[in-house]
């Protein structure tokens, strides 16, 4: 399937000289959750700030349904609706109208209907009437993201979606989230929340120093990247482990209480936690229980911006 | 054309017009019609008519292109100078629009309505002096042009202004001075020679004098002269935004 937006050769560098964008190639999936992560600074919101328009490219180009965001920008812009990282809104309109003055600016007629149903999921029927000043952060979120859908965009853009969103609404964020993305909507988002990545994102985009370093299949890449951890609970603690048992690296924490083997997942069988049991039985050491634990992505992440230090 | 965003825009500018309408009618008004008592009725009783029109009503064309001026830039620049000020510029940014449709929505709607307050205050006018209109439909005319250019170059001003302050001085202290030395409140026929001399490079004075040639059929300089230099600062104008948006000054980095 054809890619819906594609990115080829994107650099960016800001008059100052900084950057931001070095030789960037991504492709986006129809219908899919792409997080993109990064540190701060690292050119997220640039990159997305170029494919909606904001920001003028240096050189290379994206194309977005096929449209070259420059010469066919129209066409390009008419599927897209940004939901930015600072909650700028005007404060002295009202809810409706600032919702409605959006759909108007992407070309459509109005359609009260749409925009009802809108306000509707995003909690904000209560507040159609009320001046945007009024409304607490949360709400102006919701705003924002209400009129970012107001034009029914096939791609939507979440530039730090949930940055000071409280639990509840963060949740209600993400399910709709997933009705929008079950309705095929594309969903492109930033966060600085990995967990929200790993639950969230189909694959996921990691840009570092204006380089996007990796793209992946979020399973795919817990999987390759992912470590396991195996920790023993002992009944007795020990002071050093045998030399038998070097060869498995083995960590002895919680005053020797714990013994802590780390492996990899994807050797599956051979990851040797068979030989490993009955070694220890073996040397007569006695656990009463264990357990096992996965990296999280947020652990991959740090792993590698770590590792490009 | 993006019909939609232009109506939109458009709204949007008109709307907030309506929800200011205090300060934007009100005080406009009451400073014309204080220039009325002072200049009209108090001292300009005892000031000799000029070209056979009684002073009262001489100064009329002058201070609604006065009003027209000032508004039409403040309006302008404020509409656009906002949405940089707070950021919700991104979204004209992000939008189907074309830089065309952008101008057409925030001028026009600053040109709308300085336009109609220039209608207000010959209005309030009438109720002081009596007035007579030679040509209605170039006095229209004249009104209309004035209004789209100077809020032509109030969009300019609002994107290159960087703070409030910006904002306020080029009509504070370009504007107001050049309006009360082009000719507002007397004929510039009536200054010394050279001053005369100096005063024609003063790019009001052809817009009072056009205008108040079509309110009683002369002006100090020839209504072609006017009409053309008015249309020049038009063209100006518009070659400057023309210029901003190809090259995306202060609006895109």
């Amino acid at each position: 399937m054809r890619p819906v937006i594609t990115v080829s050769k994107l650099s960016k560098t800001y008059a100052s000289g900084f950057e931001a964008l070095k030789s960037v190639d991504l492709e986006i999936r129809r219908g899919e959750i792409f997080a993109l992560l990064g540190p701060n600074g690292a050119g997220k919101t640039t990159l997305i700030s170029i494919i909606c328009g904001l920001v003028n490219p240096s050189t290379g180009t994206v194309r977005v349904g096929g449209h070259d965001i420059i010469s066919d920008y129209r066409a390009a812009r008419t599927m897209i609706g940004l939901v930015p990282q600072e909650l700028t809104t005007d404060a002295f309109e009202t809810v409706w109208s600032s919702v409605s003055f959006t759909r108007g600016l992407f070309g459509k007629a109005a359609n009260p209907a749409h925009i009802e149903r809108l306000l509707k999921d995003l909690s904000l029927w209560d507040k159609k009437d009320s001046k945007i000043m009024t409304l607490s952060g949360g709400m102006k979120r919701r705003l924002l993201i209400a009129k970012a859908l107001s034009h029914q965009p096939q791609i939507l853009f979440l530039d730090e979606p949930t940055a000071g969103v409280d639990v509840t609404l963060r949740a209600a964020m993400w399910n709709l989230v997933r009705s929008l993305r079950a309705s095929g909507v594309t969903i492109i988002l930033t966060t600085h929340y990995i967990e929200e990545a790993e639950e969230m994102a189909d694959r996921v985009g990691v840009i570092l120093e204006g380089e996007l370093i990796l793209v992946e299949e979020k399973t795919e890449l817990m999987r390759k990247l992912g470590r396991k951890r195996l920790t023993l609970h002992l009944a007795q603690p020990l002071q050093t482990l045998p030399a038998s048992l070097a060869v498995y690296r083995l960590q002895l924490a919680n005053d020797g209480h714990d013994l802590v083997y780390d492996y990899d997942d994807a050797l599956g069988e051979n990851a040797g936690i068979t030989s490993l049991l009955r070694q220890l039985a073996d040397e007569g050491i006695v656990f009463r229980d264990l357990q096992t634990a996965q990296s999280s992505l947020e652990e991959i992440f740090v792993g590698l911006v770590e590792d490009r230090a | 054309m993006n019909r939609y965003a232009m109506a939109a825009i458009y709204t949007f500018e008109m709307a907030r017009t309506r929800r200011t309408l205090m300060q934007s009618v009100i005080s406009p008004v009451l400073s014309t019609t204080l220039y009325f008592i002072v200049f009209g009725a108090a001292i300009g009783t005892r000031i000799p008519e000029i070209d056979g029109v009684s002073y009262g009503a001489y100064i009329v064309p002058g201070l609604i292109m006065l009003s027209l001026l000032t508004q039409s830039v403040s309006n302008a620049s404020f509409g656009i100078y906002f949405p940089r000020f707070t950021g919700t510029i991104y979204e004209l940014l992000s939008a189907p629009v074309s830089y065309l449709e952008i101008v057409i929505g925030y001028a026009g709607a600053a040109a709308t309505k300085s336009a109609l307050l220039g209608l207000i205050i010959l209005a309030t006018a009438a109720l002081f002096v009596p007035l007579h209109i030679a040509h209605p439909v170039w006095m229209l005319l004249f009104l209309a042009l004035t209004a789209i250019t100077f809020s032509l170059l109030g969009f300019i001003i609002g994107i290159w202004a960087d703070g409030f302050e910006k904002l306020q001085m080029v009509p504070l202290l370009f504007l107001t001075p050049l309006a009360f030395l082009g000719g507002t409140f007397y004929s510039i026929n009536m200054l010394p020679p050279f001053w005369r001399t100096v005063t024609l490079f003063n790019p009001v004075v052809y817009l009072v004098s056009g205008f108040r040639w079509s309110f009683y059929g002369q002006g100090d300089v020839s209504v072609a002269i006017s009409l053309a230099m008015t249309l020049g600062f038009l063209v100006l104008f518009v070659a400057m935004i023309a210029w901003i948006f190809r090259t995306g000054y202060r609006l895109k980095t």
